[in-house]
């Protein structure tokens, strides 16, 4: 092994070439691995919990998020009965589980002020609670109170990009705006949030939910979505049965039948995006191949070269009583140790690529001591596979015509 | 000389007989045509011999010392080192022999140019499995049999001819070989270097070691007690010399 190292060290230029080859396998495995790795805590942690609230469900006609779903579902979601203010205050008089609740509908809208518009906001008529749910953090002024839910005021808390489309820098509160012709008051300003994945989250209003815009979402007495928060994830599971009972007996549901509603979590997303990184964690695995194959051939190359140059030397030492596996295992240390030391430096790049995607780009990452260890791993068997040839034809040589060669 | 023992198939060599060729013979199949290099060498050499070998280039003298330093197996006939018969000995077992039977010194000296004397002496104990502490005491010892005992750190290309030469010589001698082979051992030298290698041989032959050198110099040959020649591949003579 010291010997190997001596070698490594004593032809630089070539192991370096060699030592690319594996470099590059490691620290794209890496690399890549630390993205599917940060992006799926990252939608385990923080996306899920952002679209839905921690230890929260939705009672909603149908998912939330709902990819590739069939037309014929779809057409079956459509059918169902939508959710009623009276289904809510059903369940929130039925539930014995400590939960905060709030009702919500959603549209796009345009927003105005004088001559300004945002188009394409998301429109939330919710009740007051809904900010609690959501974790908005209001910036500025006040969120509304239970008394303007319920009276229907017309007020509404601005998302930060609103804010600063359509009032800049200046101070928004106590201005009207106008969503579908009807003025509202601005009472508050919510955090900025910034942007998921490339989404922008800041680009919604919240009014009351019995305020006129209610209208324009859903006719009346109808909700898109019923939001119950409890404290912990037991309690939530105990709600949602619960929600469940209640809801099945007000829709008279028999026994056999299936809900015609749901009681929608952030699993769902966090299935979809298992699913993704599924597909990620089986495709990766090729492309690090490719790199690992290439470097595997360049090291053998680099080998057969080395055995080439180094016959003299390899008769030499089986003059002086090397066996076949001696040469043999000389060459592959070699091999080994090249491969090692491309892998120890590939796993240094991984980590410092893995750092600058997190800060210059939106996309999170964070490295898995499982890349590390597979990095390692691949690196020392890429060494070995690619070593076996050039190191078995070394350990072939017939000592007199390898002393003789010059 | 002592009587030479009459040799026949099935027989053992003496105790003091250290190698015995018997009906050597070694051909190389050239695609069309046969070369027969050796065509039936005998020979005999004694414990703490000096032997020179002699002969015309093609005379079969390389092959001999080839088959004679295990490096090569013979076509028929039987070579015996040191009471073991070896011509039918397979790759590995014959590593093993060179390894504890043999010491080689060539014209090229091969050296390991990147390492020092004294790794390049450790070398074969390496081989022999022996633990760093030992080879490295075991490579010093030998280095300080040659004169070279403030040159262990030194590379080859820090080394004179005649330093590098001693040096390979020290490698050879650190496992206690049977005999010493050496191949045209001055070919590379200037004759003062030379002189000095051969008092090194004359010495370790005085100390009890027993030499085989290749040589087609009858000056250097000069030095042994006794020349065989090769010829054609048969031994043409075999005389001892006074001393």
């Amino acid at each position: 092994m010291r010997l190997a190292l001596q070698t490594l060290r004593a032809q630089k230029l070539k192991s370096g070439f060699s030592l690319l080859g594996v470099f590059i396998g490691v620290a794209s495995l890496i690399g890549a691995w630390s993205i599917v790795n940060g992006v799926n805590r990252y939608m385990t942690e923080k996306f899920a919990q952002t679209l839905y609230g921690v230890n929260t469900f939705q009672l909603r006609r149908r998912p939330m998020f709902t990819p590739n779903v069939p037309d014929s579902v779809w057409r079956a979601w459509q059918r169902r009965p939508r959710i009623r203010f009276s289904d809510a205050e059903a369940i929130s008089a039925g539930l014995t589980v400590p939960v905060i609740t709030a009702w919500q509908s959603s549209d796009r809208v345009s927003v105005s002020y004088s001559s300004k518009e945002a188009r394409d906001i998301d429109l939330n008529a919710a009740s007051e609670r809904y900010f609690d749910i959501k974790n908005l953090k209001i910036a500025i002024g006040r969120p509304f109170t239970s008394e303007e839910n319920r009276s229907g005021a017309p007020v509404v808390v601005l998302g930060d990009a609103v804010a600063k489309r359509l009032f800049v820098d200046r101070s928004p509160l106590g201005r009207n705006v106008r969503i579908g012709g009807v003025p509202y008051r601005v009472i508050g300003v919510v955090e900025r949030q910034g942007s998921i994945l490339g989404f922008p989250l800041d680009r919604f209003v919240v009014v009351p939910a019995l305020s006129p815009a209610q209208n324009l979402v859903n006719p009346p007495g109808i909700l898109d979505a019923f939001l119950i928060k409890a404290h912990s994830d037991p309690e939530m599971r105990e709600a949602m049965s619960q929600a469940e009972g209640i809801m099945r007996s007000r829709r008279h549901l028999r026994p056999k039948q299936d809900n015609n509603f749901v009681l929608d979590t952030s699993e769902g997303v966090q299935q979809f995006w298992a699913g993704i990184s599924r597909i990620l964690v089986i495709v990766l695995p090729g492309v690090v191949l490719v790199s690992l194959v290439i470097g595997g051939i360049v090291i053998m190359n680099i080998m057969l070269m080395a055995v080439a140059e180094r016959t003299r030397e390899i008769g030499l030492r089986k003059s002086l009583g090397a066996r076949r596996r001696d040469v043999l295992s000389q060459f592959l240390a070699e091999s080994t140790a090249i491969a090692t030391v491309g892998a120890s430096f590939g796993i240094i790049a991984g980590i410092l690529l893995t750092i600058a995607i997190n800060t210059l780009s939106p996309l999170p990452a964070s490295v898995s001591p499982a890349s590390i260890f597979l990095g390692v791993v691949m690196g020392a068997g890429v060494g070995v596979v690619a070593g076996v040839y050039p190191a078995s034809r070394a350990a072939r040589l017939d000592p007199i015509t390898a002393l003789r060669q010059e | 000389m002592s009587t030479v023992q009459l040799f026949r198939t099935g027989d053992t060599p003496l105790p003091d007989v250290i190698i015995l060729t018997h009906k050597l013979t070694r051909e190389y199949d050239m695609g069309s045509e046969l070369v027969r290099a050796l065509r039936g060498v005998s020979v005999q050499i004694r414990r703490n011999e000096y032997v020179a070998v002699m002969g015309p280039s093609g005379s079969g003298k390389s092959t001999l010392m080839n088959l004679v330093g295990c490096l090569d197996t013979p076509t028929s006939g039987e070579y015996w080192l040191n009471g073991q018969k070896v011509s039918d000995l397979a790759d590995d077992e014959l590593a093993r022999i060179r390894n504890k039977e043999i010491g080689f010194v060539f014209q090229t000296f091969n050296l390991l140019p990147r390492a020092d004397a004294l790794h390049n002496v450790e070398l074969p104990l390496i081989y022999a499995g022996l633990s760093a502490r030992n080879r490295r005491a075991k490579a010093a010892q030998a280095l300080e049999r040659v004169g070279l005992a403030d040159r262990m750190d030194h590379k080859p290309n820090e080394l004179s001819g005649g330093q590098r030469q001693r040096v390979a010589i020290a490698r050879a001698l650190v496992n206690e070989p049977s005999i010493l082979l050496a191949d045209e051992p001055t070919g590379n030298l200037d004759s003062t270097t030379s002189g000095e290698i051969m008092a090194v041989f004359a010495e370790l032959h005085h100390q009890g070691q027993t030499v085989v050198m290749v040589t087609h110099e009858q000056d250097i040959a000069a030095h042994a007690a006794r020349v065989v020649t090769l010829r054609d591949g048969i031994v043409a003579t075999d005389q001892a010399r006074a001393a």
